[in-house]
């Protein structure tokens, strides 16, 4: 396989990902990774000098609304959901010391 | 006649017209709910309770006049991506698996509106990531034609409930042929709009450029009126697009004659099963038959597809499933130290393997150094892959090819092999790239009695052709 995915990568890309992968699940990482990307490669047949990203594909400018409330207080039906809450706010561990 | 063997048109305009009660529609679907579910499990949710009263009240506004639309009191299936309000909507993860939504989809809100009455939430791959619906947290759906086999995915939950009568009919999502794939599996009709025609808003997102909702039905009729439903310019969806061409059942026409439709050579290679070959080429002679002019040609790009669509969904999943931290809802790990130890462990153990090995994939091809020689690459294969498609669609009405390579395989024989799994999306994905409509629709059935679809693909907004093609094909299938 031509794409060689070392330990480095996947600690890397594990933290971008916020992923903590086993160690069992990081041999596989590597090796799918490794497969997709020698498949994702083929890409590189392709000529693509002088084309432009698609990112859309119809033409689409920004769509603005007026900064007016439409709807109520909802907060205690979203506070619902979370796994932590306290004074009607979301509870989180402690950031920093 | 059964309650069971309406279309859901047709028992509409049943319940409507005083021959039976939205009640009564419910309560068959229960009833068979009961009999089929241990078996297909097409449902995450269902909830009896609130599905009668809702049916109750759908009956009470029919008898007022105020409900006179095409889906009045018919019993439906939401795929379990799609907000509910108060209704658990995992996305079928277990880091979803308390998720009760303060909101509903506006696909859903514009189904109630037209008094289609929920019954519950389909199973489906976890967070859409798959075509077998075998990543879901909670369990595998069975194929109703023959339960050792997979019924497709990501919505073959809502694929497999059409196709067993579980629901008259459902809703999927569509982001590289999660709704046409599985339909093509279970014998039923499945539709992805043209990008931007269904609001996004409230489906909980994937790959956001390509993400369309639409409808899985028995047929082509239903199809059109779900889709007239659920058609709506959202000003919550800043992708959502402004039609006024949205009365598609009024392309419900037995007519091909003139029309111009071309078949792929690229689409009948290496890998096709020769079955579906013979079944999707007789359906074109059908077509043929009825008066289209049907030619071949060369597509081209159609093997840059699958690599451009899976580095571009796999990073806008990275960044869309970032929201899933622990906070704000959903699972969160027990143990753990500190913030940043919550986030790895809540994720790790909430995602399963096929979405974490997508993040990871995302993560990197959007990462410092591989963005450009990845992510950028793509987008530009991506605009090389909608200029042959405009390309055809200068000389063509319509592409006529099959859904999928092959029918549905057996449970398991998928999962272990990733790639060999993609590669079978081959014909669907590429419509999603693109932004185009397609529809998928049976078209015959293997040496082994699992159904074929044919799928037809137009030009962006041209979904009457697809209708109106479709129709011809479905009332003349058998006459040839």
């Amino acid at each position: 396989m031509a794409n060689v995915i070392t330990d480095e990568t996947i600690e890397y890309v594990g933290i971008l990902a916020k992923l903590a992968l086993s160690d069992e699940e990081k041999e596989q990482a590597k090796k799918d990774m490794g497969r997709m990307l020698d498949y994702i490669d083929k890409l590189a047949e392709l000529d693509t000098e002088g084309i432009e990203p698609m990112s859309h594909v119809f033409p689409v400018q920004n769509v603005f609304r007026e900064d007016v409330v439409t709807n109520g207080d909802e907060s205690g039906k979203t506070l619902k959901n979370a796994p932590g809450e306290k004074d009607n706010m979301f509870m989180v561990p402690k950031t920093f010391d | 006649m059964d309650i069971l063997e309406y279309s859901a048109v047709a028992l509409s305009a049943a319940i409507r017209e005083g021959k039976l009660t939205a009640t009564e529609a419910m309560e068959a679907v229960l009833a068979r709910i009961d009999e089929k579910e241990k078996d297909i499990n097409a449902y995450v949710t269902i909830d009896r309770e609130q599905a009668l009263r809702a049916a109750a009240s759908a009956q009470e506004r029919i008898e007022k006049g105020e409900l006179t639309g095409a889906l009045a009191g018919v019993p439906v299936a939401i795929k379990d991506n799609m907000c509910t309000e108060g209704m658990l909507t995992t996305c079928s993860s277990k880091i979803l698996e308390n998720f009760v939504p303060t909101f509903s989809a506006e696909a859903v809100i514009n189904l109630e509106k037209a008094g289609a009455v929920i019954i519950g939430k389909t199973n489906m791959d976890e967070f859409a990531m798959g075509s077998t619906t075998e990543t879901s947290a909670y369990g595998v759906t069975r194929n109703p034609w023959n339960t050792d086999h997979v019924p497709g995915g990501s919505s073959g939950g809502s694929a497999a409930a059409v196709a067993a009568g579980e629901c008259f009919f459902a809703l999927g999502s569509d982001t590289g042929g999660s709704i046409r794939q599985p339909a093509s599996f279970c014998g039923v009709v499945g539709l992805k709009p043209t990008y931007g025609t269904v609001s996004r808003y409230g489906l909980v997102a994937y790959g956001s450029s390509l993400d369309q909702i639409g409808p899985l039905t028995k047929n082509v009729a239903d199809c059109a009126a779900v889709l007239e439903v659920i058609a709506s310019h959202d000003m919550k969806d800043s992708t959502s697009i402004n039609r006024n061409d949205t009365d598609f059942t009024a392309a419900l026409v037995n007519d091909v004659k003139g029309m111009k439709i071309g078949i792929p050579r690229d689409y009948f290679g290496e890998g096709i099963d020769a079955e579906v070959k013979n079944a999707v080429l007789a359906a074109a002679e059908t077509l043929a038959a009825q008066g289209a002019v049907v030619e071949e040609f060369d597509l081209s790009l159609v093997e840059y597809a699958i690599p451009t669509y899976y580095t571009i969904a796999a990073a806008e999943a990275s960044s869309n499933l970032e929201r899933f931290d622990g906070i704000k809802y959903g699972y969160r790990a027990e143990a753990f130290e500190g913030l940043h130890d919550m986030y790895k462990k809540t994720r790790s153990e909430g995602f399963g393997a096929e979405v974490k090995r997508r993040i990871m994939l995302g993560s990197f091809v959007l990462s410092s150094g591989y963005y450009d020689a990845y992510y950028l690459k793509a987008l530009k294969v991506k605009a090389m892959i909608k200029k042959a498609f405009d390309d055809a669609f200068a000389r063509y009405d319509l592409i006529l090819g099959p859904v999928a390579p092959t029918t549905a395989p057996k449970l398991g024989e998928s999962l272990s092999d990733p790639l060999k799994m993609y590669l079978g999306d081959i014909y669907t994905i590429s419509v999603n790239l693109a932004g185009l409509p397609a529809i998928s629709l049976p078209c015959g059935k293997d040496s082994r009695g699992l159904p074929v679809g044919l799928q037809l693909i137009a030009d962006s907004f041209q979904e009457k052709k697809l209708i109106q093609a479709a129709y011809t094909y479905e009332q003349n299938e058998k006459k040839i």
